[in-house]
Formats: C-alpha cells, structure tokens, sequence
C-alpha cells in the first residue's frame, strides 16, 4: 500500500456575498416590542442582510465562490474538493456541495457539507488542512454558507434579531510554508439543549403549518457563558498548539455571534490593541457558519495591511461544537 | 470554611462595579439586579462566572434566574460555600 506525501497548506484567497437588502433593527422591533438601543446594546447589531425568496443558498454560496476562485488565480478544473458548511441548505441530500460544484463547471470535484453549524467553517478549515497535508487533495474550497431567515421565527423575542443570511469562502492550497495551524475542535454535547432547530422533519410528515416549520431556538444566557469563557479558553489552545503568541496575531476573527462575547473573548485572552478585532457582527448580524470568512472579508477591505499576517480564528456553535485555527490570512486584493 | 455574608457582599460590590460600572456605593442587599441596577442578563452572566471564580462556588445557569435582588445573590453564595 502507498501513502502519499502531502504538504502545508494555505489560505490564497477569500470571497463574501452578502444578500442585497438590509435590514435595519427598526424593521424587525416591533414584532418582538424591542428597541434599535436594546439590540445594539446586547448584541452589537445594528443591521443585517436577508436575501430574496427567490435567493437559495446555492445562489449565495456560487456568488462567495467564484470571487474566492477568481482571487486564487486558479482555474475551476483545478479544485478538486469542496466543502460546504450549513445549516440552512433545505435538501436533506444530495448535498448543496454537489450542487455547488454542478453550477461552477466543475462536477468532478469531491464535494460534500458538513452540519457543525456556527463552528462549521473552521471545521471545514481543519479538514481541508489536514486533506492537503495527507496528500488525499491539492486545492480546496471552504464555503460557509446560510439562509437563516429561512429558519427563524420573527415573533420570537430571543433569536429574531441576531440571525441573517450570507456567504463566505475560501480557497486553501499546498504551500511550502505553514499557513494553517493544527486545529483544535471538540464539543460540549451535554448542552445539545442550547441552541437546537426543531422539531424534526418526522414530526412535521403530513401536518407542516406555521407553528410547525423547524426554526433556530436558543437559550441566551447558557450560550454567552460557554462562548465568551470556555471558547476564551480554547482560542488560548489554539494559540499554544500554533506556537504562536497574541502579540504576533493581526487579526482575531471569531464567529460572528454577539459582539459583548467578542469583548469578553479579547479580553479573557489579553489580545494587545495591535491585534484588529473583526466585528462584522454590527452591519452582517450572525450568519452561522458563513460569518469567519465574511468578517475575513470586510476585515481584508478595511485593512489590507493585515494582508498575509496572522489571525486567529475560531467558531464555535450548535451542539455544542467548536474549532479553531491560527491561519496567515491571504493577501488583500485591493492594497 | 463558609463565607460570610459582610465578606461576599463587598466581593461581589467590587464585581458589579468592575463588570457593570456601577459604583459600589450603590450596591445594597435590597437592590435588584435589573430594575434597581440596570444589570442585563449578559452582564449578569459575567458576574456570575466572576464571582464562581472569586468564591470558589458553582453557580448553575438555571440558579442565575433566580437571583433577582444583590441579596439573593449573596445568600446563595454564602451557603454554596458552607
């Protein structure tokens, strides 16, 4: 039997696509009698993206992807695994990952999703590292994508504010350098209660109505606690496993969830003023898997100096399951 | 060794007023955290974890609800740590 010998691997290139319309919390208030000054106060939050009815998931992740590829340089052909992480795709299979690659022109490619929800990116992240350092791939494409106004109920006064739509992706190659640190995942399944989507579609058979559609429930408190220590705790895992201090990073682009767990996050792990904290979550609101590369995005935008320096990445969600890696970032295409 | 109620109430006065900025002062065993101080549920959770650190105590999410006054918050610590 052979093995093959694989090689480090890196991030070349990012692309976003975020839905058209904005929508301002003074659109979604008065259906949960909240204020504008409540939500940004408790999340961060000042706006967010829904997309079209008529705007899928795979439009969505299509958009991200082809900026991503057109940015690497490469030609589609020469992907040859994609991966996509959702939550929101509404096919139980085949998979959006195969419909993604149908519609790039490249339906040969290995492509699979994967279901780790708001940590689903840095999952993705991970496996294509570790795909390329075994040899099993050569360029890969990550893609966190959501469609979480599907999924969520309007009335309900402690998710209708936070969750959004939009797309990331990246395209990570064989380098000779190390651009991806080791990752470091694991979960806390004993609190699978926190965050759930429910019921089950085997309880939805025959009687779908209103109040029977499966949408995104979560117990605030619970979350915060877990995401803003234990999370603080891991993202100094990943920093001791890369062998990499904080005052090395440029940048801190953690999953997108609450912009209080990101102070508190900064704060637990004693990230110098030098580092740039992603904060997205104010104009993009939390899009699940899709919210690392979008902050990655609008980060490399507004400073294209962090261009090939180091950030820190971690996601964490649903579950509860989380990951994370050090990662150079790409470099900026517009410094 | 149980704590007393005097010592927790002036660790968790500096707590508040390090996660809350709400001067010490004003923190009184009568106070609730909401309506009185204007401490959210978030910042709530942030000085529960403070405090679990600071006492030695295990403060169960499902409990954190149930502290509403500064006094109810102490008691609770008081007899976890006995």
């Amino acid at each position: 039997m052979k093995s093959l010998e694989g090689s480090n691997s890196r991030i070349v290139s990012v692309g976003a696509y975020r839905p058209a319309r904005a929508v301002p919390n003074s659109e979604i208030i008065d259906r949960i009698e909240s204020t504008d000054e409540w939500i940004r106060q408790r999340t961060g939050i000042e706006s967010r993206n829904f997309a079209r009815p008529d705007e899928s998931v795979i439009d969505m992740a299509l958009a991200a992807a082809k900026i991503a590829v057109e940015r690497s340089k490469l030609s589609i052909e020469q992907i040859d695994t994609v991966i996509v992480a959702t939550i929101t795709y509404p096919f139980q299979t085949p998979s959006a990952a195969t419909a993604l690659v149908a519609a790039l022109g490249n339906p040969q490619a290995a492509a699979f999703d994967i279901s780790a929800a708001c940590a689903g990116f840095c999952y993705g992240v991970g496996m294509a590292h570790d795909f390329i350092k075994s040899g099993t791939s050569q360029n890969v494409l990550v893609i966190g994508v959501e469609k979480l106004s599907d999924f969520t109920n309007p009335d309900d006064r402690a998710t209708s504010f936070i969750f959004a739509d939009g797309a990331g992706a990246v395209v990570i190659s064989a380098s000779k350098e190390v651009g991806i640190s080791p990752t470091v995942w694991g979960s806390d399944a004993q609190s699978r209660d926190a965050i759930v989507m429910e019921p089950s579609w085997i309880e939805l058979r025959g009687e779908i109505d209103g109040d029977k559609w499966p949408d995104i429930k979560q117990q605030g408190q619970t979350v915060f606690r877990w995401a803003s220590f234990a999370m603080s705790k891991a993202a100094k895992r990943i920093l001791e496993k890369a062998g990499v201090s904080a005052s090395e990073l440029a940048a801190f682009i953690p999953h997108q969830a609450n912009i209080r767990i990101i102070e508190t996050m900064a704060k637990e792990i004693e990230l110098p003023d030098s580092v740039i904290i992603a904060d997205d979550i104010r104009t993009s609101g939390n899009t699940s898997a899709a919210s690392i590369p979008l902050a990655m995005d609008a980060l490399l935008t507004k400073h294209p100096e962090a261009g090939g320096g180091l950030a820190l990445l971690i996601g964490y969600g649903a579950g509860l399951v989380y990951a994370g890696q050090v990662v150079q970032l790409p470099p900026a295409w517009n410094s | 060794m149980a704590l007393t109620q005097d010592a927790v109430l002036a660790g968790l006065k500096e707590i508040v007023e390090e996660v809350a900025g709400i001067p010490a002062a004003s923190i009184e065993m009568g106070k609730n955290f909401t309506t009185d101080l204007d401490v959210d549920s978030l910042s709530m959770v942030e000085v529960v974890v403070a405090a679990e650190e600071r006492f030695g105590v295990k403060i169960p999410d499902d409990k954190v609800t149930e502290l509403a006054t500064v006094g109810d918050a102490v008691n609770f610590i008081v007899s976890a740590s006995a």
